[in-house]
């Protein structure tokens, strides 16, 4: 698969549930009436009969896809993020997190850069959700490259998973060599002052800010962190025991994501001051994805913003 | 794909069939009566089609709970789990001694089933409603697989109250799964009253037929009538069959029969003792 400088995460799942579908028949991909968005379409036209159309129906979707999986398929179920979580919770909590099954939600259109269809469409809460259900796997990619990584690595390996996937395309961190490696985050830069923790589309935004702050002599470290559930502990202590001070970004509410996750940790084993960037208890407006970053704080400028402020806070502390 | 050392199926008589579905009914009012806590009536109610399915038509291995070929029963109405442990006992998937630790910590046998604990155990319920999507997904794995196998599913009449039951209907209908039988325990109580007082669902066999499913209506404490309807529901090409079972919540204890009370709660030892006398 080629991999454009700026594609979308859900048009690289897309294509890489074609190429599993060759190596692996034992694959079976469900959706609820959304493939041509979610892009299960690509595997829908190439294996139709191994691609199961659920229609509007996400609480049935995820029954069938747990009783596939219990009969031995490696199941692929898509749907929009926000019905992926809130539409069929209880069935992800009896059939797939209390069994564990090997089913994989491949959630698109995540956050608020949904744009112009507005809150109902804009999950901003899924992480949360998600995160809350014992033995789930949980990965949001930062780009297409890490996508294909995720995906690849979630249908070799046993289990419920998570993987979150945006709408829009999406500039490429990565170069082609990356390899994606469950439970393990990245330095993407080394950094001494501060650490910016981020995944999804604020990978780029987080890279972005660390570029604009060297000027001003503050060295910033720059991890993505794919994997939310299992956490990669280890790499967040190093920050806060090597930089002092964290900010996490994401595109998702403040609390129950990413930041939530990385604060149990860091507060438990080596406490320093943290930011956060994120939705603040609100849902977000219909708009331009651009125009809706900018409104709700999730920009570079902001991730800047929040790192001038952390080390004053370090140095007058 | 058929393993060729198939088990024989176990092929009780009436008789046979009717003396187990009361040794079922038995053990159901011991394990509950000795947990403390539990739901006689939905056991009782689906305790002779359980012992059809299970001594009559199934073809299952009790050693090799894992068959790949074994036709599967989901147990949609979870409350009634204590039914289902007692014949799974009897069948041999585990000791029959074990029923009694009935929802106690640490016992393979939860208060409602769970799939990784217990041998024999298709699906983990409790949760009303999501049964039939599951055994929609093991049929349709056996279609992709070429297995021979069929899948039962067993449904509460109250628990037909919930949408995703539905929209389960619709998609079997629609993939035309006819490896797939669904039988409601139409016991006519669900927990705070009688189901045409909660949320009418009459009438109810019309509703299936409008989703496109071939419809049997039966006696569910009839041995006899319950096995050939799941006869001919194997028979029937192109679309699921659901069995409508008329029976009586708590039948075989004549005063848990009909009593909504009986829904949710053990027996006491005096109860309990007179239930067993009837069952005798």
């Amino acid at each position: 698969m080629t991999i454009s400088a700026e594609m979308s995460t859900r048009e690289a799942y897309g294509k890489t549930l074609v190429e599993l579908g060759k190596e692996d028949p034992n694959i079976v991909v469900l959706d609820a009436d959304l493939a041509p968005s979610t892009m299960t379409k690509f595997f829908a036209q190439e294996f139709p009969q191994r691609f199961f159309q659920c229609g509007l129906a996400e609480q049935n979707m995820i029954g069938i896809a747990a009783g596939l999986a219990a009969s031995g398929k490696t199941v692929f179920a898509s749907t929009f993020a926000v019905f992926a979580a809130c539409r069929c919770f209880d069935q992800l909590r009896m059939c797939l997190s209390q069994t564990r099954l090997n089913v994989k939600i491949v959630a698109t259109h995540a956050g608020i850069t949904v744009g112009e269809d507005g809150s109902s469409h804009q999950a901003i809460e899924d992480l949360a959700l998600y995160c809350s259900l014992p033995g789930f796997t949980i990965i949001v990619p930062a780009d297409a490259i890490e996508t294909v990584g995720a995906v690849r690595v979630a249908a070799a390996t046993d289990g419920s998973f998570y993987i979150r996937l945006g709408r829009l395309k999406t500039p490429v961190v990565y170069t082609e060599g990356y390899r994606f490696k469950l439970g393990k985050a990245v330095t993407l830069k080394d950094g001494k002052d501060v650490t910016v923790i981020a995944n999804g589309i604020m990978v780029a935004k987080a890279l972005e800010a660390a570029g604009k702050l060297a000027p001003q002599g503050i060295d910033c470290r720059v991890i993505n962190m794919p994997t939310i559930k299992p956490l990669d502990e280890k790499t967040i202590i190093e920050a806060a025991s090597e930089t002092g001070a964290i900010i996490v970004a994401e595109e998702h509410l403040l609390h129950g994501g990413l930041g939530s996750r990385v604060a149990q940790v860091v507060v438990r084993e080596r406490p320093v001051p943290m930011n956060f960037i994120g939705l603040k208890d609100t849902y977000a407006k219909s708009g331009k994805p651009e125009q809706l970053l900018q409104r709700y704080g999730l920009t570079a400028k902001d991730i800047e913003q929040s790192v001038t402020a952390i080390i004053a806070k370090k140095s007058s502390g | 794909m058929s393993d060729p050392s198939t088990p024989a199926k176990l092929d009780l008589s009436v008789a046979e069939l009717e003396r187990m579905a009361r040794q079922l009914r038995r053990h159901v009012i011991t394990m509950i009566a000795t947990a403390g806590s539990g739901h006689p009536g939905g056991s009782l109610s689906a305790a002779d089609i359980i012992t059809t399915l299970y001594f009559k038509i199934m073809r299952h291995d009790p050693q090799n709970p894992q068959w790949p070929d074994r036709d599967r029963f989901i147990l949609s109405k979870g409350h009634a789990a204590p039914v289902l442990y007692a014949a799974l006992a009897e069948c041999g998937y585990f000791p029959l001694d074990e029923l009694s630790t009935l929802r106690k910590l640490d016992s393979r046998l939860q208060g409602h089933t769970d799939r990784i604990l217990t041998p024999g155990v298709e699906m983990s319920s409790g949760s009303l409603g999501q049964g039939l999507s599951f055994g929609i997904g093991i049929a349709l794995a056996g279609k992709l697989d070429a297995r021979d196998y069929q899948v039962y599913v067993l449904l509460g009449d109250g628990e037909c109250d919930e949408g995703q039951i539905w929209e389960a209907a619709m998609a079997a209908a629609h993939y035309k799964i006819d490896n797939l039988t669904a039988i409601v325990d139409c016991n006519q109580i669900q927990l705070a009253g009688r189901t045409c007082d909660i949320m009418n669902l009459e009438p109810l066999a019309d509703k299936w037929r409008s989703f496109n499913w071939h419809v049997l209506d039966i006696n569910g404490h009839d041995v006899n009538q319950i096995s050939q309807a799941a006869k001919k529901a194997r028979g029937i090409k192109q679309r699921p069959t659901v069995i409508i079972a008329h029976t009586i919540k708590g039948k075989g204890v004549s005063f848990m029969e009909n009593n909504v009370d009986f829904h949710g709660k053990a027996p006491t030892s005096e109860e309990t003792e007179r239930a067993l006398k009837e069952l005798e």
